[in-house]
């Protein structure tokens, strides 16, 4: 017995210096609640699971750019309807099945199946048919141009996926990329491991661990006590200054895709009125929201668009920070006196933080708000599927959704006839030029018509040991990959 | 005895019939549909009504609390909505953690309690018993997660002797195991240990003040052997009763500590299965946990007739 504690003893201490250079522990505050990509919307999943064990016909670059992935090269018809992709050859997926034609034909026709359970149908809707023509190429038809169909593709509920693995997709992943899927110990972590076989650049880290850690008070913890090399999307703001003060950590901070709102009832009086959302808008200090509710990580934006895009416009002018104008527009709509309405707040800390201080400045112009703290669950119950609140807050993470402002029965029950008919537009242009111009007008509508209030970008921070690199400071999309992540001696 | 132990089986049943239909009834009204909050806020109607097909969302009431029982039955306590994997086999993996913690936490609590309440109760009036309640009334008030967190920054943080939460797992050996749980269960032991040395001192004291007590002494034992061998014994009922009070409390109510030191427990399943509407695992676990109580009980009754001989003979 004591030899065995002796040598458990040496081999733990072993792995204790030599783990380091070769393995990676990363901490993340949700844990996936299946393992398959492409039938949930828990961005959790893709955090594990996109590029580092799945991969799309085209992927997201760290930037957010739109490069090859499994296909290598594409061709367009001119008329927009036909694309041609050529895969690339001699892929396997980590089951030692070969990867080709048919799986990509497999993948996006279960996506876009009558019975599909992908969250992100949409994406495959404008789909006509998929069509292998030989082993390495699939001729993709629409049923009409469709300007961002590569960027689509790219999504993580759009990965290839093949027949022969698929039913056990959700506990065991079988996928092509550069990790493969290890073990999962439910509740605790799920472990990958460095694909020798794969296609491109070998990963520089044999293995990788993600660790889930809800609790902010524990994520502090383990970073301190270096249970963990770091933490992705760090869910304390208020200690990331003692990290950054801390020469063992670098703090990333960068942007993602969600624009948080103080979204409207835009059909419940009075906010049917544009009066009375203006003056919703115009009552909002957003730069102290930043600062009170997420310690100084954000941008603010005056429209649903994300500020690091090209096509983006800073409209945060339309609705500048001014009480006693929002006072009188008020008065205007004919609520000299203010009124009563419901505040209803999901559990991420900028809803329920920035929901105070929202609550107080709309005080300030005679708004009074009701509160009620919600769970995910009731919110998509009560705000999101019932349209029963007034306002509420949200953050949207989904990668260029303004496409949301064209669907009247989306909640915030915005209902623009002009808006509606651009979108149809934008979706069917090809043209980088044209469409920057579109989505530029498409941004300046809905601010202009003060649909919801436009709060800030949330920022992503996270919390990595310094001597690691590699790491995605902004998220496009949800995903911490880790293909060039390794550590520096 | 065996008419006693029919009649108390009988009861047993009923109370997880009844308990099963509340649990049911209580989960199944909580807003919240398991197929949306799994799809999120882009998915289509049809998306969604085709998870809810996938799932058996979209059959009545009655037939899925049928068909929930008669699996209980048979010993098959569902499959996951989120997971997609056997409840049981997730619970039995939680059970590794939440098992062996309960465990620990109530070995510490016995081990702490008892020399304490004893001493108290031997020494009444005295420093050591002011000092005993001063410490107890602290340990009941002071929260245990902030404890938890207090140990965490000092013994994890700073000193490094222990990792600051997380569960190895058994693969990793039986001393790993105790270095990771030995943290949580220590804040879970303390205020437990509080409750249980002031049971256990005034029930001490209430047995003390007893005839036989005072007889014993006149028949010229000394305090200590009265102590020993009449008191103790005499006063251990309701001490019993709170022990298998707080297995129970250990064994579920563990969430806030599993949550402070990242364990994948039985609490943080049925936290995490609730916010995600995974109505299955709700209802089974807590199913399980009603089952595990009313066990519990049970062995407390057989424990109270193994102290007390009177209760032996009267049924």
């Amino acid at each position: 017995m004591k030899r065995l504690l002796l040598s458990t003893a040496i081999v733990l201490t072993a792995n204790a210096v030599c783990a380091k250079t070769t393995d990676v522990i990363v901490g993340l505050q949700l844990e996936p609640p299946h393992l398959d990509p492409t039938s949930a919307a828990a961005g959790a999943i893709d955090q594990v699971l996109y590029s580092n064990v799945f991969e799309g016909l085209t992927r997201f670059g760290p930037d957010g750019s739109v490069n090859a992935g499994l296909a290598e090269s594409w061709n367009i018809s001119d008329d927009g309807l036909t694309y041609t992709f050529k895969l690339r050859s001699g892929v396997i997926f980590h089951d030692g099945s070969s990867f080709g034609s048919e799986d990509v034909v497999f993948s996006l026709n279960r996506a876009r199946a009558e019975d599909s359970t992908n969250a992100q149908k949409a994406l495959f809707a404008g789909i006509d048919n998929v069509e292998a023509v030989d082993a390495t190429t699939v001729k993709v038809t629409l049923k009409a141009p469709q300007g961002n169909f590569l960027f689509n593709m790219a999504w993580g509920d759009a990965v290839i996926v093949a027949e022969e693995s698929i039913a056990d997709i959700k506990s065991s992943p079988i996928g092509t990329g550069a990790f493969r899927f290890g073990e999962w110990k439910q509740g605790d972590s799920i472990s990958l491991e460095r694909n020798m076989d794969y296609w491109g650049n070998a990963a520089a880290l044999e293995s990788a661990t993600f660790k889930f850690i809800s609790e902010p008070t524990a994520a502090f913890a383990a970073m301190m006590a270096g249970d963990i090399d770091a933490f992705y999307g760090y869910p304390a703001p208020e200690n990331l200054a003692q990290f950054e003060a801390d020469p063992r950590f670098q703090v990333l901070a960068g942007n993602t895709e969600g624009e948080t709102i103080l979204a409207i009832n835009n059909k419940m009086e009075p906010f049917d009125d544009v009066r009375v959302r203006k003056a919703v808008s115009m009552a909002i200090d957003r730069q102290s929201i930043i600062d009170g509710a997420m310690f100084g990580y954000g941008t603010p934006i005056g429209s649903h668009f994300a500020p690091h895009h090209p096509d983006y416009i800073d409209l945060t002018g339309n609705a500048p920070f001014d009480p006693g104008a929002a006072k009188a527009l008020l008065a205007e709509a004919g609520y000299p006196e203010g009124f009563t309405t419901t505040l209803k707040l999901p559990p991420p800390s900028y809803a329920r933080r920035g929901g105070e201080i929202i609550a107080a400045q709309l005080r300030d112009i005679g708004i009074e708000t009701e509160i009620s703290n919600l769970e995910w669950a009731q919110w998509l119950e009560q705000a999101f599927r019932g349209y029963d609140y007034g306002l509420t807050i949200v953050s949207h993470t989904e990668p260029m959704d303004i496409g949301i402002y064209a669907r009247p029965e989306y909640y915030f029950q915005y209902d623009n006839a002009d808006f509606q008919a651009l979108i149809k537009e934008l979706s069917i242009e090809s043209d980088p030029a044209k469409r920057s111009q579109m989505l530029q007008k498409a941004q300046t509508i809905i601010s202009e018509d003060y649909v919801n209030g436009y709060l800030f970008q949330l920022a992503l921070t996270s919390v990595v040991n310094a001597k690691l690199s590699g790491f995605w400071k902004d998220a496009p999309t949800q995903a911490v990959d880790l293909t060039a992540v390794s550590w520096s001696q | 005895m065996l008419p006693y132990l029919i009649k108390r089986l009988g009861s047993l049943i009923v109370s997880l019939f009844v308990a099963s239909l509340v649990i049911f009834a209580c989960i199944e009204i909580v807003p919240g549909d398991p197929a949306s909050f799994m799809l999120g806020v882009n998915a289509q109607p049809d998306t969604v009504n085709a998870l809810r097909e996938e799932l058996g969302l979209n059959t009545s009431h009655t037939q899925r609390y049928v068909s929930w029982i008669s699996g209980l039955l048979k010993g098959d306590l569902g499959t996951s909505y989120t997971y997609r994997s056997p409840v049981s086999d997730i619970v039995a993996d939680r059970l590794q953690v939440s098992v062996p913690l309960a465990l620990y936490a109530l070995t510490l609590t016995i081990l702490i309690a008892f020399p304490v309440g004893v001493l108290a109760a031997a020494w009444r009036g005295s420093a050591v018993d002011l000092f005993v309640m001063g410490a107890t009334q602290l340990g009941i008030a002071v929260p245990n997660f902030w404890f938890a967190i207090l140990m965490v920054i000092v013994f994890a943080i700073n000193l490094g002797w222990f990792s600051a939460g997380g569960f190895p797992g058994w693969d990793a050996g039986i001393l790993a195991v105790i270095k990771a749980l030995t943290l949580p269960a220590v804040a879970l032991a303390l205020p437990q240990a509080s409750i249980l040395a002031r049971v256990m001192r005034s029930s001490l004291l209430d047995t003390l003040s007893e005839d036989y007590i005072r007889s014993a002494r006149a028949k010229g034992l000394s305090r200590r052997q009265v102590m020993w061998r009449h008191a103790l014994r005499n006063a251990m009922i309701p001490v019993l009763t709170i022990i298998g009070l707080q297995f129970s409390f250990l064994l579920a109510g563990a969430i806030i500590i599993e949550n402070v030191f990242f364990l994948p427990g039985l609490g943080r399943l049925v936290f995490q299965a609730i916010t995600q509407r995974d109505l299955i695992v709700v209802e089974s676990v807590v199913m399980l946990l009603v089952f595990a109580v009313v066990l519990v009980n049970f062995l407390v009754d057989l424990a109270y007739a193994w102290v007390d001989p009177r209760l032996r003979e009267r049924s």
